[in-house]
């Protein structure tokens, strides 16, 4: 399988962006992918490992090795197969997942792993292209009705999976479009709306059916849903997110990054913004949170239009490069600079916030100081360092700290479902059964935030314990 | 019929699984004048052959010796008037030799059913003779076994009218009381025993001494004793449970060899009861059954067959040549006549196949046969007053050379036959020609013999639509990975594909998704009792001729009946071929009858239905062959969505043996048409248990559906690369090949022989399960039965015809091979590598620890059989520190042998260094070993390996290389790939490499499936005496692996004098191997191991011997259980390997290793991440471990934890539902060990060294060893003076390493018979000149010494007519130089790599493997000459024009010398000694008559040689009769490396040009 000697013969090729000054003038795509030529070459690169890390390294499973082959052999078909075989949406992990196989792809020993993320966003494109993206119908119906909360990535790959099982499918969202984070949370020149649409009609024609609009726990009635499904899957994300009680986070100009980010989208989508605008055009925009959601922020700050964009992390700036050989195949600690980085934005890392100042209730400044990590009984402890306060300016402050937990007020809290310590829903890894009966929990309500690919997996493996449960027995893939 | 009983199976100890072989000889007076010389002869040469047999834990207890007589007729007439007997003329009387049993009573009992069986037949019982003995030389374990031998006189009666009916009538006497008495099951009565029974022959054995036979029996040293012929055996079996019966002679011959066939020969012989009548025994025919033995050894079946077929008529060379006969399906050279009198017979028999020299006599005719393949040596000479004496080597008896007429040896399918009523030898072509020239057998053959390929054509069906042929390869197991990996693969390029690093999953009892049920047989193969074969290089006795259909009666030598014999050249049948099959009764007179059964049965009937299936499908079988059908095909082909499919083995197995039961099977033949076989171990198994021919309907389909496109990513609608056509044709070909394969590493040549032959063990079936539907195999650890295996079908039949997604457009993704998540579980996971590897860089022991509790548990997925162990810990447990210091039990631990070269240089110095710092041992593998490697480095570190190993290839094993290590390892067998061979592509071999391996950069380099000096297991001891020789400091090792049996090669190998034995588990294996034999061959090592540890406790043997465990070692818990278990030492391949940076891409085939462990890319070997220290660490938490876990179990010492297998339990709850079944109480059976008698290796093991003849040449050769000063040495050798030269040559290599001494520094001269081995390893500076002969393995290692042999000057024959040194001469010799004047035996020069070597004939596969040096040939060669031969140069000359015919063209190009001219004008006679001085020339291209001229010249000046002097006086006329035998591999490669020196000669030339101009 695959080219033996490709991976010494070939080089390592990524697929290319639109040059700054061109892609932070608009909200669109900016990747330019390979020729289909130089993509099935990549493809080559792939050693068809006698244990495959990347396999095991992507949470759902992605059958590489298999579709880097047929990519190779440009077997197109037969590789969308194999990719949908694991994965729901492949046009989102595609485009937005970090790749946690790639990092963990045999060749990155060596730093130059398969360039498996964009062999797999070729496949899938390639796929809607030709058309060979069909509704898969299921022949037989259950006559059983499952209620989805939550129209998030793991909402839509548990409502798609179990409506190909033969259930009824109904899949609720608060707002006012389907998709959840992936539509409201990520911003559009990372993942266009349009792609999920196309996946909404696909499930449409699935059976699956949406509701928008419809706030469990607060327009309607959690307890109700209860009585007229055989089964409810709360895929409603971990949406509370992590504050930051400083002096001064009372004033103005100081927003939870997804409010802004939120805002952003549906200004492109066209859609009515709920309350003020929150705009970093013509701002020194000052982004406390050094992950991808801070990332998404930057990126989105720029293309408003900001003065400065400056990105603080609280954690040290981690190596550039990882060891390899304690870290590989597993995801390593390192310096990770994106394509919104790339456009122009300040970072300082192991700094802490010690207080918004403002004037007439407005933010104009944060007073930070340096932070030196030590290590005690084998903890890291961060210190302050004494007279390393200083100020930097600041008139819009977007807080990307992550995600504590689910939002616990109306729809768990009417449900009475256990939590785990961490505030999370509890439910078991294989069942994903939560503590009361018929409800089952999947994706970052569940396990925490974390990775559209992770909320995928667990959306499929929730569906497969619900069909199970329904059914006494699933056929479902996992 | 049962034999005295051995112990009851009892644990893992099974007496089936007794092997032997031995020393046989025989003495015969042509004329027939009997004299009592005879006899003291034999008895002479059984002294003689001492160190070929065994002696056990009891020295005086041997493993059997015995010897038959003609009747002496004086001698027991006189005796008998003493008792008041008397005895009518010679031929009207019979003696029976009767082992009695020592309780009275049912002696009385005995006594008695034999006398009224004498009676009831119609012959009188004349009076019993107390036959004297002297029990004092018994061994004190033997005494208890001893009987009370009884002579009995019977007289012929009146219903005999002549000997030969007398005879009959004593054969049908003899098998009838001993039937009356073992069937009454009295005290004792498995003692009783006729030892012999005939007016013609006698026969005294039994369990004793060869030494002490006539002291045993007085009567065998009274002179009154007369007899003109006296035959011999001394055995040397595995184990030592005394059976007086089993020691040979039995009634009409003895054997030293093994019938690898055995099972399937017992069970086609009980095949045939309905359908065998004989005219000579009429209605007797009937009291003899059961006609064999089944449990006793296999010689002893051997001579229940054959005396039958006498019985029946058959002359004694008709019946050996029927049941051995020699290769003849594909021997251009044989006469017509002959072959089809081979090609007659084959239908009436299946051959009796494995390594025989078989010595025969009915004391009219004696003689002696050799198997096809002549894997055992015979040599016999003839004197001049008509006297032969024959043995397994010369100089047993002392013969003086001037009576001496004739000397040679019994070749391979050849027989030696004395006809003492002629007063003649009858030669081997005479027998054969007269007895195929009897009969018509051509006419017979044309009349009855119908070959499938002449049939009329026929219409197969074709492949159906896509989405069909996915069900129906679901319902039949497919996998992606079959078709990706094994019918892709096949189809392109014809061969059984390869994979790399072991098998990692569990077996398939363990696996928790539907196997089939081939996965729950593995095959079994060779190892030391008996040799795999080349099928490849040694082509020619290998045959996939398979009869289909009826068998003629055997008993009917007269006449060709009219049964009609359907033949196949290979079993596979295409789907035409079937067709023909199918409606042949229309097409040959009605003569065939075929019907077609369905295998299949209702859905509806669910996993339960299965049973009754199988009952109807066996009850209709028999129905119709009893209404006269005569081929059955067994179908699945009618399996659909509400069908099916028995599992085809099954049904192939349940109705094969219920036909045998009913009697029926020899009259109807067996075809499967199947969609369930694929691979190479399915077809193996559907023959081994019965089927003639298969037709893998399914597999054709599926390749038909998917024929690979020419370019990667051709577009659907291009033409594919191969015609449908092609595509069948190369899978049937790789399939083909594969089953050679797989019977060729159980040591069987024909397809006949192996169909039925069930050479499998079963691992993880229900005992009833596979008494019921597969008698007669074996397993231990029961497991799951019908239900489960039904269910598995009816699972899979559900994913074909069900709903599940996953399912609906794919195959199942396997996941065998290659790690998935959907697919099977392996051990070695992202996870679990890469805690390891993170534990071991890091110097972490908490991730460690999380590493092995990842491995070790088993809670979700089993994955190997001790996944199923619990502890059961001491309470309380012991303080840590109480137990064993880790730098102890370092000791016990090594790495697995990979050789530089499979592995990279960084790779194998990082293990070795590790080891040496940890006290621990690395191996070499089989490639030699870097002498830069015996020198420390500069830090201290040492990467030297302290096991070396001596593989079949013997790559680089030099007396240097031998003396640099502290253990010698023999590898008889490897896990991956257990009776195989292997190959190291050319590409492969760097200059480096060759250097190492003393062979040619870019030449390729085979190891032989055997070794070549070791065919049995007195053979390995030869060996392991040699390596001790050698180097006396080091412990000798052999590598095993694990299978049934193992247990009691291992205490064959303890008996041979190892110290050391290494048990390795199938699931091991680094590097590459094809995946037929790293998934099918072998068998747990929890299994082996604890076998082995049983058998040699058992047999108080295991104090002597080191047991080492390997294979898939890969936790603390891993090591305890082995100790456990049995295990003194552990082995670490892949977990060595994986702490040091592998990462089991398994593409170690490719060299393509990402991170430069299995490479030799210089790149990639950059990448190689692994540093001494953390295989360090990886050894220094696993004894951590060990010592936490013997902490628990309260064990101080890890002496005492040796074979405490009662210290671990089954795990209680089971719930896996085909795991449920396991039974391991057999495996955890303790043997009962009496006082005194050790259970863990603390004994040395003695060695016999002591009167080596080395001895007295070392303390002669003092000045040349101390000062280089050159000595002379004088001294008589005889044939038991074993490896001369070797320790003497050990001493050399110690001080002046392989370089040595100057030439002849130290000059032996010898005279006499030299022992076994002479020469072997002989260091440079050490001449051996030997006036009298040498036996086999002469120059065996040579490491530049001189050895020259020739006849003693009293000797008057023509000397190159004679042989004068035995089989297997200059095996793996490195340097030096051979001399012989006279032929040589088979396998002269096999894989010589460097040695110059003359010889005035040869035997059989003359130049085997050879990669380096020049062997010339002044005479005839036998077959098969240059099979394999990748290197070195060969001249023969062919006086007889008919080399062409004898050569193996495969690999050589045969052509006329070059540079001629520069010799044209000869050399005068007076110049010879000076040309002798002459240098050969350097260029292996050019100058090959002058090369010649000197070897000749030289041969001439040691040898005096009458053809060297022919050759040199007539050069110009002599010169072009020679032909050059040149490997086409070597010429490329030094055509090669002569372009590479022109090329950087102008690349200098061109720049002092440059710098000239400048």
């Amino acid at each position: 399988m695959g080219k033996p000697t490709g991976f010494l013969e070939i080089a390592r090729h990524d697929h290319g962006y639109a040059p700054v000054a061109e892609r932070v003038m608009h909200f669109r795509d900016f990747v330019a992918p390979l020729p289909e030529p130089r993509v099935r070459e990549q493809a080559a690169r792939c050693m068809d490992c006698g244990i495959p890390y990347c396999h095991r390294g992507c949470p759902v499973h992605n059958i590489i090795p298999d579709w880097n082959d047929l990519v190779y052999r440009g077997h197109w078909r037969e590789a969308l197969e194999v990719l949908h075989s694991t994965n729901n949406f492949p046009e989102f992990t595609g485009r937005i997942c970090p790749a946690p196989c790639e990092a963990s792809c045999t060749l990155n020993f060596n730093d130059q792993p398969v360039t498996i993320k964009d062999i797999e966003c070729a496949i899938i494109d390639r796929g809607w292209a030709e058309g060979w993206v069909t509704p898969q119908i299921a022949a037989h119906r259950s006559g059983k009705r499952v209620a989805v909360i939550g129209s998030g990535p793991a909402g839509l790959a548990c409502a798609q999976q179990l409506a190909r099982a033969g259930h009824e499918v109904v899949v609720f969202e608060k707002n006012d479009r389907i998709g959840g984070l992936l539509r409201y949370g990520i911003p559009d020149f990372k993942l266009e709306t349009r792609l999920i649409d196309r996946r909404l009609a696909q499930m449409r024609a699935e059976g699956v059916e949406f509701r928008p609009n419809s706030h469990v726990g607060a327009d309607l009635s959690a307890r109700a849903l209860l009585a007229e499904f055989d089964a409810v899957v709360l895929a409603g994300g971990s949406e509370q997110p992590r504050d930051l009680n400083t002096p001064g986070r009372e004033l103005h100009g100081i927003h939870f990054a997804m409010d802004f980010l939120t805002q952003q989208n549906r200004r492109v989508a066209g859609a009515k913004i709920l309350g003020e605008d929150i705009l970093a055009t013509d701002k020194d925009v000052v982004v406390i949170g050094g992950g991808d959601t801070g990332s998404d922020c930057v990126g989105t700050s720029i293309r408003q239009g900001a003065r400065s964009v400056t990105q603080l992390e609280i954690m040290p700036k981690p190596p550039l490069h990882e060891n390899k050989l304690l870290t590989w195949p597993n995801w390593p600690l390192k310096l990770r600079t994106s394509t919104s980085h790339e456009e122009g934005c300040e970072r300082d890392w192991a700094v802490t916030t010690q207080q918004f100042i403002g004037q007439d209730g407005r933010v104009t400044a944060i007073q930070l100081a340096r932070l030196e990590w030590r290590e005690s009984n084998g903890r890291q402890l961060m210190v302050d360092i004494p007279d390393s306060t200083f100020e930097i300016k600041a008139d819009l402050v977007l807080l990307a700290m992550g995600f504590v937990h689910p939002v616990h007020t109306g729809m768990l809290q009417e449900l009475g479902v256990a939590l785990d310590p961490r505030g999370n829903i509890r439910a078991g890894e294989d069942d994903y059964q939560t503590s009361v009966n018929k409800i089952f929990a999947a994706g970052d309500m569940r396990r925490g935030q974390s990775l559209v690919v992770w909320a995928i997996r667990e959306g499929r493996q929730c569906a497969r314990a619900v069909d199970a449960y329904l059914m006494g027995q699933s056929t479902l893939p996992a | 019929m049962r034999m005295t009983r051995p112990p009851a199976s009892e644990g893992l100890y099974d007496p089936r699984n007794e092997h032997d072989s031995c020393g046989i000889g025989f003495v015969v007076d042509i004329k027939n004048r009997k004299s009592h010389q005879p006899v003291r002869q034999g008895l002479e040469i059984l002294s003689n052959l001492g160190h070929r047999g065994a002696v056990g834990a009891d020295p005086l207890a041997g493993d059997g010796a015995g010897i038959l007589v003609q009747i002496p007729d004086a001698f027991l007439r006189a005796e008998c008037a003493d008792l008041s007997i008397d005895l009518p003329p010679p031929g009207d009387y019979a003696v029976g030799m009767v082992f009695l049993p020592r309780d009275a009573h049912t002696r009385a009992q005995s006594e008695a059913a034999l006398t009224q069986t004498i009676a009831a037949e119609g012959q009188s019982f004349l009076g019993w003779r107390d036959v004297p003995t002297d029990r004092s030389c018994l061994g004190r374990s033997v005494r208890p076994s001893e009987p009370v031998v009884r002579q009995a006189f019977i007289q012929r009666g009146p219903n005999c009218p002549d000997a030969d009916a007398f005879e009959r009538k004593l054969f049908v006497i003899r098998k009838q009381t001993h039937h009356a008495i073992w069937d009454r099951e009295l005290l004792g009565s498995q003692q009783f025993y006729v030892a012999s029974l005939s007016s013609r022959t006698l026969v005294y054995k039994g369990m004793i001494l060869a030494r002490n036979l006539g002291v045993y029996y007085p009567d065998l040293r009274d002179p009154r004793l007369e007899s003109a012929l006296a035959l011999v055996h001394q055995r040397f079996s595995t184990n030592t449970f005394p059976s007086w019966a089993l020691a040979h002679p039995f009634r009409y011959l003895c054997h030293n060899g093994e019938i690898n066939t055995l099972r399937g020969n017992i069970n086609w012989m009980l095949a045939r009861r309905h359908n065998m009548q004989s005219d000579r025994l009429g209605a007797d025919l009937d009291k003899l059954w059961p006609l064999i033995g089944d449990g006793a050894s296999d010689s002893a079946t051997f001579d229940n067959a054959l005396e039958l077929l006498l019985a029946a008529g058959y002359s004694l060379p008709h019946a050996m040549m029927l049941m051995v006969p020699e290769a003849w399906s594909d021997n251009p050279l044989m006469d017509p006549q002959r072959r089809a009198f081979y090609e007659y017979h084959a239908a009436l028999m299946e051959p009796w196949d494995g390594p025989a020299a078989i010595a025969f006599t009915d004391g009219r005719q004696i003689g002696a046969t050799l198997d096809r393949n002549g894997l055992r040596p015979a040599r016999y000479l003839v004197t001049d007053d008509d006297q032969v004496i024959m043995a397994s080597e010369m100089g047993v008896l002392p013969i003086p050379e001037e009576k001496i007429v004739r000397k040679w040896r019994l070749q391979p399918g050849k027989m030696l036959l004395i006809d003492l009523e002629q007063g003649r030898i009858v030669g081997d072509d005479e027998i054969k020609a007269q007895l195929a020239a009897a009969q018509p057998y051509q006419t017979w053959l044309d009349a009855t013999q119908i070959r499938l390929q002449d049939l009329p054509a026929e219409i197969g069906p074709m492949a159906p639509d896509p989405h069909t042929l996915l069900h129906r390869q679901q319902a039949f197991g497919y996998t992606q990975e079959d078709l990706r990996a094994f019918l892709n693969p096949m189809a392109l390029n014809g061969e059984d594909p390869i994979g790399s690093m072991g098998r990692d999953i569990p077996p398939a009892v363990l696996s928790d998704r539907p196997k089939l049920l081939y996965d729950y047989f593995k095959q079994k193969f060779a190892q030391v009792t008996n040799p795999p074969i080349d099928p490849i290089r040694e082509e020619l006795v290998m045959s996939l001729v398979s009869f289909i259909g009826p068998r003629p009666n055997l008993l009917d030598p007269h006449s060709a009946g009219n049964q009609k014999r359907l033949e196949v050249k290979r079993p596979i049948l295409a789907n035409v071929d079937l067709e023909r099959i199918r409606r042949i009764e229309y097409h040959v007179d009605r003569a065939f009858r075929t019907r077609t059964l369905s295998i299949c049965y209702p859905v509806e009937r669910g996993a339960d239905g299965m049973a009754r299936a199988l009952d109807d499908l066996c009850r209709e079988a028999a129905d119709v062959v009893r209404r006269g059908d005569n081929i059955l095909i067994l179908s699945d082909r009618s399996m659909d969505a509400d069908h099916i499919a028995i599992p085809a083995l099954l049904a192939t197995a349940a109705v094969h043996h219920h036909l045998i039961r009913a009697g029926l099977r020899t009259e109807v033949g067996l075809v499967v048409e199947t969609g369930e076989t694929k691979r190479v171990h399915d077809f193996c198994l559907l023959a081994g248990y019965g089927a003639e021919a298969i037709n893998p309907w399914l597999a054709f389909d599926t390749l038909s559906a998917s024929l690979p496109r020419a370019s990667v990513g051709a577009a659907v609608g291009t033409a594919p690369l191969l015609t449908e056509t092609d595509a069948h044709e190369h899978y049937t070909k790789a399939i083909s090949k594969g089953i050679l394969k797989v019977m060729s590493k159980m040591g069987i040549s024909t397809y006949q022989s192996y169909c039925g032959a069930q050479i499998f063990e079963a691992v993880g079936l229900a005992e009833e399960f596979v008494n019921h539907y597969f008698t007669g195999t074996q397993g231990v650890i029961e497991g799951v039965g019908l239900n489960e295996i039904a269910r598995e079908a009816v699972t899979r039949h559900r994913q074909a015809f069900g709903d599940a997604p996953l399912y609906r457009d794919a195959l199942d993704a396997g996941g065998e091979l290659a790690f998935r998540i959907r697919g099977e579980r392996h051990a070695w996971t992202p996870e679990t590598v890469s805690l390891l590897q993170h534990a071991v860089r890091s110097g972490d022991y908490g991730q460690f620890k999380r590493y092995s509790r990842v491995m070790n548990d088993q809670s979700d997925h089993l994955r190997n059989l001790r996944g199923l162990f619990e502890f059961r810990f001491a309470n309380p447990p012991l303080p840590l520190d109480e137990v064993e210091p880790a730098s102890e039990m370092v000791k016990r631990l090594a790495t697995g042998a990979m050789s530089f070269g499979s592995i990279s240089w960084e790779a194998h110095t990082t293990l070795a260094i590790a080891m040496n710092r940890l006290g621990a041992k690395s191996n070499t593998g089989e490639g030699g070993e870097d002498p830069v490697r015996y020198i420390p480095l500069e830090t201290g570190d040492s990467t030297r390996s302290a096991i070396k190993q001596v593989a079949s290839g013997r790559f680089g094993v030099t007396a240097e290389y031998l003396v640099n290590a502290d253990i010698l390892q023999i590898k008889m067998a490897q896990g991956a790939k257990p009776g195989e061979g292997g190959q190291l592509p050319g590409h492969k071999v760097n200059d480096w490499i060759a250097r190492v391996r003393h062979s040619t950069p870019g030449v390729g380099l085979i190891s032989p499936p055997p070794h070549h000096d070791i065919y049995s297991i007195e053979d390995l001891a030869q060996l392991i005496f040699d390596l001790k020789n050698v180097n006396p400091k080091a412990a000798i090792s052999v590598k095993l692996v694990s299978e049934i049996g193992v247990g009691t090669v291992a205490a064959g190998v303890a008996k041979a004098h190892a110290d050391h034995v290494t048990i390795s588990g199938e699931d091991g294996g680094t590097g590459a191997s094809p995946l037929t034999s790293i998934h099918n061959a072998g068998s747990p090592w929890e299994i082996g191991l604890a076998e082995t540890h049983q058998t040699l406790v058992r047999n108080h043997l295991r104090g002597r011997i080191a047991v080492q465990v390997d294979g898939g070692m890969r936790t603390g818990r891993d090591v305890v259980i082995g100790a456990l278990l049995g295990a003194d030492e552990f082995g670490f391949g892949t977990g060595a390997l994986i702490a040091a940076g592998c990462v089991m891409m398994r593409k170690c085939h490719l060299n393509t290793c990402p991170v430069g462990v299995a490479t030799q890319d210089p790149e990639l070997r950059k990448r190689f991440p692994g540093q001494p220290a953390h295989v360090i660490n990886f050894f220094t938490f696993l004894v951590q471990e060990v010592r936490e876990l013997m902490a628990q179990l309260g064990f101080r010492t890890f002496d005492e934890m040796i074979g405490r297998a009662d210290r671990l339990d089954m795990r209680r709850a089971i719930h896996h539902w085909k795991a449920r079944g396991l039974d391991f109480t057999r495996l955890l059976a303790m043997p009962p060990v009496p006082p005194g008698v050790a259970v863990y290796h603390c004994e040395e093991q003695d060695h016999g060294l002591s009167g080596a003849l080395d001895h007295r040449l070392i303390a002669q050769a003092r000045p040349a060893l101390e000062v280089r000063q050159p000595v002379r040495i004088e001294t008589p050798v005889r044939n038991s003076d074993r490896t001369v030269g070797a320790m003497l040559s050990g001493q050399v290599a110690r001080r002046y390493g392989h370089t040595g001494l100057p030439d002849d520094t130290i000059h032996i001269h010898l005279t006499g018979s030299a022992g076994q081995s002479f020469g072997a390893f002989l260091a440079r500076g050490v001449t051996l000149e030997l006036d009298g002969e040498a036996n086999d393995y002469a120059g065996k290692g040579l490491s530049g010494g001189r050895i020259v042999v020739r006849p003693p000057t009293a000797s008057h024959r023509r000397a190159e007519e004679h042989i004068i040194i035995g089989n297997t001469v200059l095996y793996g010799a490195i340097a030096g130089e051979f001399y012989a004047r006279g032929v040589a035996g088979e396998r002269f020069a096999v894989r010589n790599s460097g040695a110059l070597a003359v010889v005035e004939g040869t035997g059989d596969h003359g130049c085997e493997y050879m990669t380096g040096g020049v062997v010339v040939v002044l005479g005839p060669t036998g077959r098969n000459f240059a099979a394999g031969m990748s290197g070195g140069i060969a001249y023969v000359l062919d006086g007889t024009s008919d080399f062409t015919r004898r050569a193996n063209q495969a690999m050589v190009a045969l052509e006329p010398l070059n540079d001629v001219e520069e010799t044209l004008k000869g050399v005068a006679s007076s110049e010879w000694s000076r040309l002798a001085q002459a240098e050969l020339p350097d260029d292996g291209l050019r100058h090959d008559a002058r090369r010649l001229q000197i070897l000749v010249a030289r041969h001439y000046l040691h040898t005096g040689s009458e053809p060297a002097r022919r050759v040199l006086e007539h050069w110009r006329e002599v010169l072009p009769q020679f032909v050059k035998i040149m490997p086409l591999d070597y010429r490329r490669a030094l055509q090669e490396m002569q372009a590479k020196v022109r090329a950087s000669a102008r690349h200098d030339a061109a720049k002092t040009g440059l710098a000239v101009g400048a």
